[in-house]
């Protein structure tokens, strides 16, 4: 067993002649929690896809637990997936079912555990992300972090070795902000699994993390820890950090000049 | 004038790939959903499930048209018949038209419009929000899970409201022509007897709502899944449904009444 659950080498990904993700290297060492960071349409929920093995690589490797995940075939893709979790931007809770039901989903697809055993289960991991309480509610009647919070619990059920997590911060109010760093953190050190978080909510995120990878326009443009990253004078991760208007991203989409398209002489 | 030729042409050509190419995947969906049936049928609960949301929901438009209809034929066949002097012969009219037609393929027009508008919403919006990615992420086949107990629960509710449409309105016609009209009891009943076969008319009556329910059913979910994870993406997949299940309906009603009744 090596040191390292995700080991990406020289991974290239297109749909067609448009390459979205170009030559990516990254590690995520297991216990640890990874960022993925960029602009929107950077690619980087391309490449969460890509880990999760809804897509394959055009060029490259992709090893999880040693594992090819662009050689698997549906089986093989299945096997895996069961040690995965996935926490989906909004949650993804199955709306026919009750939150008890909806943590309990994997246990009853996948295990032959009896109905005693299941409700412990659900009710214990529940209690991690703090809604024991609220297990006989519907999705609908949660709130946008409450949902969060479940689908974290569910995607816990079967205690996996990867946890990856599609913009957890997004459209949160502060508190549940702060609640979904933390669980992501303390989960991650309790379980021992390895997590890797897309997003772009940089001062959320520099709290947990142990180690940042920066996309943009499908390459890596930076990589480092926390403070490194805090401390880059890179153009670009300095403009994302601090949110800046403009720089390397700019503002206006290009276009012809402002006084051509005006119709006024230049 | 030549550009503007080709393009049309172009045009018609690209829907014409595009359908059969949709045909292709919608038969290529339906071999999957069979060959992923077993946990319909292992875990039967699932099924059992739909069959609660496809038919019984489905009850009471299926009722009550069914009561409606058969008043309808009541008092139309009887303004027919007594025309010959033939009244008593309205039970036979109207058993006749509901159990070879109008049972099998009106319940399988309500039902596409009930039934099957609500599974390519409800599958199209679990794609809309993901649901059917996080399933697949946790190793579970939505094909498997999702789409085959629905296929299986409306294939088995079909017949059924199709069975109790006919039954409805054959009672709605014994309302108004022994109730309202005053036809004889007796020979309403005894002549509807004598006159339907079990074989030619109420089975293949069954073989025909069978049928309706394998194609409505397959084409909401064929529409559900492959919608645009949108709102109006759904909202046009549920549109589609609805025309494309009536127009396969009334089709397929035509070349199975030729096949069945013919020189009957």
């Amino acid at each position: 067993m090596s040191e390292n659950l995700i080991e990406i080498r020289d991974l290239s990904f297109g749909y067609g002649e448009h390459m979205v993700l170009k030559g990516i290297n990254l590690t995520a060492r297991r216990g640890q929690v990874i960022a993925i960071m960029g602009n929107s349409g950077c690619g980087k929920t391309t490449l969460l896809r890509l880990i999760g093995g809804a897509l394959r690589p055009t060029t490259g490797s992709l090893m999880v637990d040693d594992v090819n995940v662009g050689k698997l075939d549906q089986e093989g893709l299945y096997k895996l997936r069961r040690r995965m979790g996935m926490l989906f931007q909004f949650g993804a809770l199955f709306t026919d079912m009750s939150v008890y039901e909806n943590v309990a989903f994997q246990l009853r697809e996948h295990t032959d555990l009896s109905e005693e055993m299941i409700r412990d289960l659900v009710l214990m991991k529940l209690h991690a992300v703090g809604l024991r309480g609220a297990h006989n509610l519907m999705p609908s009647e949660l709130s946008g972090g409450m949902a969060r919070r479940v689908a974290l619990a569910r995607s816990i059920a079967l205690d996996p070795m990867l946890i990856m997590y599609d913009e957890p911060f997004a459209g949160l109010d502060p508190i549940s902000l702060g609640v979904t760093g933390n669980l992501i953190r303390r989960l991650t050190d309790a379980l021992g699994v390895t997590s890797i978080v897309v997003t772009h909510d940089v001062q959320e995120s520099l709290k947990i993390v142990d180690y940042v990878y920066f996309v943009s326009e499908g390459v890596i443009e930076a990589q480092g820890t926390a403070d490194e990253i805090r401390a880059s004078t890179l153009p670009f991760v300095h403009q994302f950090v601090h949110g800046e208007e403009d720089g390397p991203v700019p503002f206006h989409y290009p276009a012809q000049s402002y006084a051509a398209d005006l119709g006024l002489k230049a | 004038m030549i550009n503007r030729a080709l393009n049309s042409i172009r045009n018609m050509g690209g829907r014409v790939v595009n359908s059969v190419s949709r045909l292709g995947m919608a038969a290529r969906f339906f071999g999957l959903t069979l060959l992923h049936s077993g946990q319909s049928f292992s875990r039967f609960n699932l099924t059992l499930r739909e069959i609660y949301s496809a038919g019984v929901l489905s009850l009471t438009i299926i009722l009550v048209s069914g009561l409606f209809v058969g008043m309808v034929l009541g008092l139309q066949g009887y303004e027919t018949l007594q025309t010959y002097g033939s009244e008593e012969a309205l039970g036979i009219l109207v058993a006749l038209s509901l159990v070879r037609e109008l049972g099998p393929v009106l319940a399988a027009l309500l039902f596409a419009s009930r039934a099957g508008s609500a599974m390519t919403a409800e599958i199209g919006l679990m794609k809309a929000t993901e649901q059917i990615a996080a399933m697949q992420m946790m190793a579970v086949d939505p094909i498997a899970r999702v789409v085959a107990p629905r296929f299986w629960g409306g294939v088995i509710s079909m017949p059924l409201l199709a069975a109790l449409f006919s039954a409805m309105g054959i009672f709605g016609g014994y309302l108004v022509g022994v109730v309202l009209i005053g036809i004889d009891a007796g020979s309403f009943w005894s002549q509807m007897q004598a006159a339907v076969s079990f074989q030619d008319d109420i089975l293949n009556g069954v073989i025909k709502s069978l049928v309706f329910g394998v194609a409505v059913t397959v084409i909401a979910l064929f529409e559900g899944f492959d919608a645009p994870p949108t709102a109006e993406g759904v909202s046009r997949a549920t549109t589609r449904t609805v025309v494309t299940s009536s127009l396969a309906i009334l089709g397929l009603d035509f070349i199975l009444t030729a096949f069945m009744f013919h020189g009957v």
